[in-house]
């Protein structure tokens, strides 16, 4: 096929134009979640209308139920848990309600079901959607009004988006992350160096990654501002893919692996925007301020303003005295109150082994509060049957349930004010993970690390016993 | 949807960029049935006290009342959340004018009536000097019909917009109808995938 996969993508799921120049972008697979859907569904109330596909559509309930509920409780305290329930209800969706085995967070339960299949689309209202782009789907975070729009139309009326490579030149250190790749990505891209884009990412780095670990890549192609991310499915894919409960089967699943092998960039693709990262030799990545961007190795100090280019040193200098740093500090010096583990970022079954084999044998340290969330209950319970849970909670840290949790700071699930956490989380944003309190984005192994020496860490430092 | 034809009101200075939703709608001010009328830069404007922070932009009496907020580069990035628009316009700001939005803030501005402005960078470095020395002390007028943002002392920026956007904003245009029209493309769409890869037209059930 010609063109960028993105290209192919976007014209073989476009069942219209409109006279304004937006193209109709048929979204095979819909996921909602509660922060959006009571709107959405009491604007379809208010215009009559219907959803069109309920069959093709689900609810997530992850962003307003505490990952520190006990056994039993339904999110029933939530009003958006009960408003979408009461809407999914009415218009005839299927919900992954609390407590059900398909709990979890969205972008987990999708792909983990087998939902979203290379080649398909998907949209959810949530601007972290891109992480389904890892099996080489087009996939589409949206608002509100979208939302209800892929409802009544199952089309998004899209602007053609220009395309974006980021290659991966080059091989990183040991021990290193997909976490760490794609923190380094947007620090060369900048936190809007995608925007108006769709990004592939490419190069042996990624195709060396499992499953798991671009989805993590895909999952940030937001904060490098990108309206979606994608990688080119291959036999890896399709392996991971293979047997998961919603996935094709038989004969169709035979005709789709056949079809998803073809799926690439042609070779002479040309994109608008080339990004290559270097990462030969690359060390581990943290993230020292308020942006995605704002990032350096872990063995490095805390830039200097001073040594900036203009245009960035009022933002970094803002973020300085946000985050309560000094220029020049060792990151090693800094030490942490919070460490947590979880979010569609980094909540899979091999995000909790990559932490879990740091942990083992190792407490956290005095005073630092701990907590590990799975993405989903599937994760959590593969994760158990692995004695996961054991190693956590032997070191330490609260082994809480399936839900967006400590990444959003809903549902008092949030640090302290003037806490400082390191995260696996996607954003360090001012007051992301609670009023006034200081995210560090890291890998689950840094993360890890960090928890046992209560100050940053990489895991390769601490396993080497230095 | 509301329509947009032209505003008239103070314009507020945030030379900030990659101001990101978070800021800008804090979840915890989300609600089912929350009017977002006071919502706006919560953690920005009061402290952990629910007092006004004095020296926040909006929190001048100059530009309390502000309808325009000039901005940097990147506005809206982040969160998908279209509670940041609403709280825009829950608070009176119905006009935005920037470097650059991110991507889908903006459409969330396009389908409430919210409109995203975008200067080159020597007109906008231009006008944002102009709201620091108007200081709030006379409104700037918004016009999308003639495309142009007009200073009080009749100083004239103009910008650009997709005349389609541009349209569907002054005509405050339903956009779940306009793609409606297409509802027979979409059923030709559906038939042909369901012939083509079957797998993709229907779906199972968990359970």
């Amino acid at each position: 096929m010609t063109g960028t996969l993105f290209e192919q993508l976007w014209s073989d799921h476009r069942a219209g134009t409109r006279a304004d120049g937006r193209d109709l972008i048929y979204m095979d697979r819909h996921v909602a979640h509660e922060l959006h859907s009571p709107r959405a569904f009491a604007r379809l109330r208010e215009t009559g209308r219907k959803v069109r596909r309920p069959d093709l559509t689900y609810q997530a309930l992850d962003h307003s139920v505490s990952t520190f509920r006990p056994a039993g409780d339904t999110g029933a305290e939530s009003p958006f848990i009960v408003a979408a329930r009461a809407g999914c209800e009415e218009f005839g969706v299927h919900v992954f309600d609390v407590g059900d085995p398909e709990h979890g967070i969205s972008h987990v339960v999708g792909p983990e079901l087998g939902l979203t299949t290379p080649g398909s689309s998907y949209a959810c209202p949530d601007s972290h959607a891109c992480t389904v782009g890892a099996l080489g789907v087009l996939a589409f975070g949206v608002g509100t009004s979208e939302l209800e729009h892929v409802f009544a139309t199952q089309v998004l009326a899209l602007k053609p988006l220009k395309t974006m490579r980021v290659f991966f030149l080059g091989t990183p250190a040991e021990g290193v992350t997909a976490k760490d790749l794609i923190l380094k990505a947007i620090s060369v891209a900048g936190a809007d160096g995608g925007r108006g884009h769709a990004v592939e990412y490419a190069g042996p780095a990624i195709e060396a990654l499992g499953m798991e670990g671009r989805m993590t890549i895909c999952n940030m192609a937001i904060e490098m501002g990108a309206r979606t991310g994608l990688i080119a499915p291959d036999e890896t894919t399709i392996e991971w893919l293979a047997g998961r409960p919603l996935a094709p089967q038989g004969f169709d699943w035979d005709s789709a692996a056949d079809w998803w092998r073809t799926l690439k960039s042609s070779p002479d693709a040309a994109y608008d925007k080339e990004v290559v990262v270097d990462c030969e030799g690359m060390e581990t990545q943290i993230s020292w301020g308020t942006d995605p961007s704002q990032v350096v190795g872990a063995s490095q100090r805390v830039p200097d303003p001073a040594d900036a280019e203009p245009a960035r040193k009022e933002a970094m200098a803002r973020a300085l005295s946000y985050m309560d740093l000094k220029p020049g500090t060792p990151l090693s010096e800094i030490a942490i109150d919070r460490v947590f583990i979880g979010s569609c970022t980094n909540s899979r079954l091999s995000d909790l082994e990559e932490a879990a084999t740091v942990l083992r044998g190792h407490k956290v340290a005095e005073g630092v509060k701990a907590v590990v969330t799975p993405g989903s209950s599937q994760v959590k319970r593969d994760a158990e049957a692995r004695g996961l849970d054991k190693v956590f909670k032997e070191a330490g840290f609260f082994w809480g349930e399936s839900a967006c949790s400590m990444c959003a700071g809903g549902m008092g699930d949030a640090a302290d004010p003037g806490d400082r956490c390191i995260s696996t989380t996607n954003r360090n944003f001012e007051n992301r993970q609670g009023p006034g309190v200081r995210t560090h984005l890291a890998s689950p192994a840094n993360v890890a690390a960090s928890a046992v020496t209560g100050r940053i860490t990489s895991a390769r430092k601490l396993l080497a016993g230095d | 949807m509301k329509v947009f034809t032209r505003l008239t009101g103070m314009a507020a200075p945030l030379l900030q960029n990659d101001v990101n939703t978070d800021q800008i709608s804090p979840v915890a001010g989300h609600g089912v049935d929350t009017d977002y009328s006071n919502t706006l830069f919560y953690r920005q404007r009061y402290d952990s006290d629910d007092n006004e922070i004095a020296d926040f932009v909006l929190n001048l009496p100059q530009f309390k009342a502000a309808q325009i907020l000039i901005t940097g580069d990147n506005f809206g990035c982040g969160s998908s959340r279209e509670s940041a628009v609403w709280s825009l316009a829950g608070y009176g700001i119905r006009c935005v004018i920037a470097l650059s939005f991110a991507d889908i803030f903006r459409e969330n501005c396009l389908r409430n009536g919210v409109l995203p402005v975008v200067l080159p960078a020597d007109q906008h470095r231009a006008l944002a000097l102009k709201v620091a020395e108007i200081d709030g002390a006379e409104p700037f007028t918004a016009d999308l019909e003639a495309q142009k943002i007009v200073t009080p002392d009749k100083l004239e920026f103009p910008f650009d917009i997709a005349a389609a956007e541009r349209d569907s904003l002054l005509r405050g245009l339903d956009d779940i109808g306009v793609s409606l029209e297409h509802e027979d493309e979409i059923a030709a769409w559906e038939h042909s995938m369901a012939e083509r890869r079957p797998w993709l037209q229907t779906a199972a059930r968990p359970r």
